[in-house]
């Protein structure tokens, strides 16, 4: 135990994660009064869906989404709450004195710092369902190409197929498109009336619902194909994409195998929704459950974020994916919440409607809850772990011969234990052994919590990992 | 007409850096991802398992994919800043 040796802590509040909910959970945290930091793995604050744009860009125009996220990054500025960039939460652990020991690794020399409370504000990641020559160069994830040109102002190579679930497949084609890329086709497993039964949810953002339709209205200008009830079933190349089989799906999302058409492209862009990032709030040995609704797995938390461990908070994604509308308010009223615990005030953050937010937010989840029948997109010699190469055959195998778990198929094939941290196969797995098993999600569980909980360094010389190549001097991470 | 948008971007000074023995423009303040994404160099390295190529995927520093050989350290290209002279190589397993 590293630990023990600190008697009080440094801070009476650590927020993980400077995107829209932490950022403004440490903005008002510091404002009453809190010794506050705020760390993120990023250069400056956004998260995700503010990143800020590169250093190499001295001028561009400016979109609404990045004016939201200059006006945190000046607000942040302004109010002096202590920051951490490029620094990554490792692992985090109770001390003795009831507070929280979280362990960083980044550019300076501090490796761990000491608080009574921890705000938990990690976002989200992507879903993203393996499919043959997924792994090929020029296949980038849907949030993922958005950080790309969010960045770099850089738009796919080629003749780019922009391919998934929600709203993000329309966003990412109509920047594609703004960049002076060339989006040739757009697939979407969402049908038409899936998109109608989340219009009376998205009313209630008058605004956000003509942003939407203007991204679909600019590419019906440009006549770019949309592929209502597709999905695409192989990625072609032999080093990098050449094309794309796109095929009808049926209502449950299975594959309709007599429609199917080829199309060429040197990109592809593609994603199922995103799930919360949950490893942090899980190694605190907070309670987790699933949601479907909210993306998946999710902490247990009161109406404000308190989770079920004392001192340990959730806000904004990786507490339910809402969205960016309700990010920040969520943030606000974490740290509500540790103001009232820490302080015993209640500072009042606002309620203002959150419920007509969330409920948006949910309207835009649940368009991309995967269906029992994507999992027919996936082959049998399909790689699912991308780090080890295990495929769906070897999972299959496993599940078959009694594996009724994360830990046990990880265990029999290595997947999951990979650089990535089981980050890209960790929901197929559970889907696929749902399926086989007939067993629920919450049935299957979720694989053991362990730090470190960032991706690492991997062993140049056996593609292994190894704790020694760890960024951590000095701590054993197990 | 809807280069509109990217021509007006005004971008750092040039330098350049090497790729596995091939020099490479980039712009100062960019990562080694975007600079070699530009150049569109794709393939930034092949699996350890399978062998097969790989290339930026998640652009976020989670899935790994893109990891490149800087002064002997495995680092992530899509969070690594490139700087004038760098030298970059692809990682071998062996
Ligand atoms: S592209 Fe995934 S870590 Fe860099």
């Amino acid at each position: 135990m590293v630990s023990s040796l600190i008697g009080c802590n440094m801070y009476d509040v650590v927020v993980i994660g400077a995107g829209p909910a932490g950022a403004n959970a440490a903005i008002d945290a510091h404002d009453h009064g809190l010794r506050v930091l705020l760390i993120d793995e990023g250069r400056d604050a956004g998260g995700q869906v503010w990143r800020p744009k590169s250093g190499s860009i001295l001028k561009a125009s400016v979109t609404s989404i990045e004016r939201k996220g200059n006006q945190l990054r000046e607000h942040l500025q302004k109010s002096e709450v202590k920051r951490k960039f490029e620094t990554r939460v490792w692992h985090i652990e109770k001390s003795d004195n009831g507070g929280w020991i979280v362990g960083l690794s980044g550019p300076d020399d501090e490796k761990q710092v000491t608080s009574r409370t921890v705000i938990i504000a990690t976002g989200a990641q992507e879903r993203i369902i393996p499919v043959n020559g997924w792994t090929l160069p020029g296949v980038l994830g849907l949030a993922g190409s958005t950080a790309l040109m969010k960045e770099n102002l850089l738009p796919p190579h080629g003749r780019s197929i922009v391919a998934g679930t929600g709203p993000l497949v329309f966003y990412v084609a109509s920047e594609i498109q703004r960049l002076g890329g060339n989006v040739t086709a757009i697939s979407t497993l969402n049908s038409k009336l899936d998109w109608c039964k989340a219009l009376p949810s998205m009313i209630l953002k008058p605004r956000l619902l003509f942003q939407g339709l203007c991204w679909v209205l600019s590419l019906y200008l440009k006549r770019i194909p949309i592929f209502w009830r597709t999905g695409i079933i192989t990625i072609e190349g032999e080093n990098a994409v050449e094309g794309v089989t796109i095929t009808k799906v049926d209502k449950d999302w299975a594959p309709k195998k007599d429609h199917q058409r080829y199309i060429p492209c040197e990109s592809v862009c593609y994603g199922q929704g995103l799930l919360p990032e949950i490893s942090a709030s899980r190694l605190t040995g907070a309670d987790h459950y699933y949601d479907e609704k909210l993306g998946g797995w999710v902490p247990t938390i009161d109406d404000l974020g308190r989770t079920s461990e004392k001192g340990i908070y959730a806000c904004g994604d990786n507490a339910g994916i809402l969205g960016v509308t309700v990010a920040p308010i969520s943030g606000k009223r974490a740290a509500q919440a540790v103001i009232e615990d820490l302080k015993g005030e209640n500072p009042g953050a606002g309620q203002s409607n959150l419920k007509m937010m969330q409920k948006f937010g949910r309207a835009m989840t649940v368009l991309n809850i995967p269906r029992s029948g994507l999992i027919k997109f996936i082959d049998d010699e399909t790689e699912i772990c991308r780090c080890e190469g295990i495929t769906k055959r070897d999972i299959d195998h496993e599940i078959a011969h009694g594996a009724q778990s994360h830990n046990a198929v990880k265990s029999g094939t290595r997947c999951g234990m990979g650089p990535c941290g089981g980050r890209f196969c960790m929901d197929t797995v559970a889907m696929l052994t749902a399926h086989h098993t007939s067993k629920t999600r919450e049935e299957i569980g979720l694989p053991t919590a362990r730090p470190p909980l960032r991706p690492v360094i991997l062993d140049t010389l056996s593609g292994d990992l190894d704790y020694d190549d760890l960024p951590i001097p000095g701590v054993s991470p197990l | 007409m809807n280069k509109g948008a990217v021509s007006q971007v005004q971008r750092s000074e040039k330098i350049s850096f090497q790729f596995d023995g091939i020099d490479m423009d980039a712009y100062e303040g960019e990562t080694i991802a975007a600079a070699l994404f530009r150049a569109e160099v794709s393939h930034l390295r092949d699996a350890p398992n399978s062998k097969n190529p790989r290339g930026l995927f998640c652009v976020m520093g989670v899935c790994q994919e893109c990891v490149v050989s800087v002064d002997g350290k495995i680092v992530e290209a899509c969070r690594t800043n490139v700087s004038d002279g760098l030298i970059v190589n692809r990682v071998q397993y062996v």
